[in-house]
């Protein structure tokens, strides 16, 4: 048998329910390989002696009918969970012990899944390539000195490195889709109101969602299954008839409609992404789909809508850290004084930038011309998308304009690191789900993604069209554990 | 439209966000950069079009006014940097 690290969750849940292998077993395996693996940092907290302890105590009364029986997981350090310590990736929360749990987590641990550990990502989720955390860069498993994508890039890093089975992220620009393409792993965002937002440190509240990140299709659809569900808790949760996920997914995809919108050959693009677009079509019309052309003509309008509804929500959001309720507080000479001392020295860069765009879009003389202008161009993207779904079912797209990039090459050019998302954010703007497969490398070696986007609640038919593509598509991960050398 | 540096001031001010002049400066010309890309939006005229404000099309539900946490004081306070008894404490506001 193969490594127990390397197996699919699939894989893994098979094995622990025929007794091959034993809940402590797997743990005790994604404990060792993670002490081995600290080179690439995507622990900011690790859960591992708990996590033996529990998976011992699954073993000593196992409960085989749970979705995840005793498996090892690894989450995002967005995720609050109770008496684990949840960092944001920020200095401003760097000893915040929740005493709740995000509805998601308890969903994982309601199914028998068991913490590992919180993975590093961008400061609140503010970034693409993971530079942005307060607790350091996350090395991406491909390459050494590869930026893993952000913002959920410790959790992209932990999967292709195998350092848990599968993870989950959020996505608020991205932030799922983005690093799996630039680690060579799958990641799906669902559709807005999906997965509850509750206990999950806030970005931007209209835009922000939970999602799996996985090895491959299969296994987001039964790490969806678990996690996607109505709660009371959070105001803009939505109450739908759930799939079955992974029970009904299948590779019959004959007859289904899949739109090429022509807006996102955009320029400057490489021959590279374009090239693995092609590829894609063609994989797409040899699992039966039909190919359909069509326009999503605002695409070009999303990026600079995006850089205003975001950052206006997490202004809002991020005005609670101010020193008196938790977190860090500075000192100074009077109440505003800490108040500003405390945010200063508890936000990094771009937290600060965000904030102060966010704040200045909502000043008074600017609400009209910035925040409510970009409101109504969202509603024109979100009206494009709604126009395509009337002639096809899914969409699809590449995942990001080009490969992972060297740490370092875009910290010090907001916008050209903006750009990254320029694939992805028109999916949050629309709420819409979006997927992440593999599809082939670069002249690097290096992995990149197709995206397929799918209608409001039809996270069905885009895993369904990502099963069935990556059986063709055939990719794999040629990971050498660089870092253990 | 260029935002200078006074504008960044007033705005640190209104985020709370305390600043040297040399990040300032850094800022205005992350902000003039990052704004020169948003002014593309002034391209499309939105004069009749509704500001889509939430991608959920949900109606706030009500609840009943019913306490569904009960003693959490502790819990409340636990992670607070400067607590006396069961108060937060910051610095003085009444002279």
């Amino acid at each position: 048998m193969s490594e127990i690290t390397s197996l699919t969750l699939y894989e893994l849940i098979k094995n622990i329910k025929e007794k091959k292998i034993s809940s402590n077993e797997a743990a005790k395996s994604f404990v060792d390989r993670a002490e081995k693996s600290k080179k690439i940092n995507v622990y900011v907290t690790e859960n591992f002696e708990n996590c033996l302890k529990l998976s011992k105590e699954f073993d000593d009364k196992p409960n085989f009918d749970l979705k995840l029986p005793g498996i090892p997981i690894a989450v995002k350090d967005l995720f609050c969970t109770n008496e684990v310590r949840t960092t944001a990736g920020s200095n401003i929360l760097n000893n915040f012990v929740p005493t709740y749990e995000s509805t998601v987590t308890q969903n994982i641990w309601n199914e028998g899944g068991i913490l590992l550990g919180k993975l590093n990502c961008d400061e609140f989720a503010m970034g693409s390539s993971n530079e942005t955390s307060y607790f350091g860069n996350v090395q991406n498993p491909i390459a050494e000195d590869l930026v893993p994508g952000g913002s959920s890039g410790g959790s992209s890093a932990a999967l292709a490195a195998n350092l848990t089975p599968v993870t989950i992220g959020t996505d608020t620009g991205g932030s799922i889709r983005q690093p799996a393409s630039f680690t060579g792993t799958v990641g799906l965002k669902p559709t807005y109101g999906s997965c509850s937002r509750y206990g999950i440190v806030a970005f931007a509240s209209s835009l922000d969602q939970a999602g799996p990140m996985s090895k491959d299709v299969k296994d987001s659809s039964i790490l969806l299954e678990v996690i996607s569900s109505f709660d009371k808790k959070d105001s803009t949760s939505i109450d739908f008839k759930r799939n079955n996920y992974s029970s009904e997914l299948t590779r019959n995809i004959k007859g289904l409609k899949i739109g090429i919108p022509k807006e996102y050959r955009v320029d400057g693009m490489p021959d590279e992404i374009e090239k693995l677009w092609k590829k894609g079509i063609e994989y797409a019309k040899d699992c039966g789909a039909e190919i359909v052309d069509i326009s999503l003509p605002h695409t070009s309008y999303a990026l600079p809508t995006y850089y205003i509804v975001a950052p206006a929500e997490a202004s809002s959001n991020l005005a609670r850290y101010d020193g008196v309720k938790y977190g860090l507080r500075s000192s100074g000479k009077n109440l505003i004084d800490m108040y500003e001392k405390t945010r200063s020295e508890g936000f990094g860069e771009e937290v600060k930038r965000r904030v102060m765009i966010g704040t200045y879009v909502l000043s008074s003389g600017y609400y009209d011309a910035y925040y409510l202008k970009a409101q109504k161009v969202r509603q024109l993207i979100k009206q494009d998308f709604d126009q395509a779904y009337n002639k096809v079912d899914a969409i699809l797209t590449p995942s990001t304009p080009s490969s992972a990039f060297k740490i370092g090459e875009k910290s010090n050019d907001p916008v050209s690191m903006y750009l990254n998302d320029i694939f992805t954010v028109p999916v949050n703007l629309a709420g819409l789900p979006g997927i992440s497969i593999p599809a082939g490398v670069d002249k690097n070696n290096y992995p990149l993604g197709l995206q397929i986007i799918g209608k409001p609640f039809d996270e069905q038919t885009v895993l369904n069209i990502a099963y069935s593509m990556e059986e063709k598509i055939n990719y794999k991960n040629n990971i050498t554990d660089w870092w253990m050398k | 439209m260029t935002i200078d540096l006074k504008t960044v001031k007033h705005i640190s001010k209104l985020a709370r966000i305390s600043l040297d002049e040399k990040k300032a400066e850094k800022l205005a010309t992350d902000m003039n950069s990052i704004f020169e890309f948003i002014e593309k939006l002034n391209e499309l005229n939105t004069d009749n079009v509704e500001p889509l404000t939430s991608i959920a099309e949900t109606t706030l539900r009500f609840r009943d006014d019913k306490i569904t946490s009960e003693n959490i004081r502790e819990k409340i306070l636990k992670n607070s940097p400067e607590k006396n008894d069961d108060f937060f404490v910051v610095p003085k506001v009444v002279e």
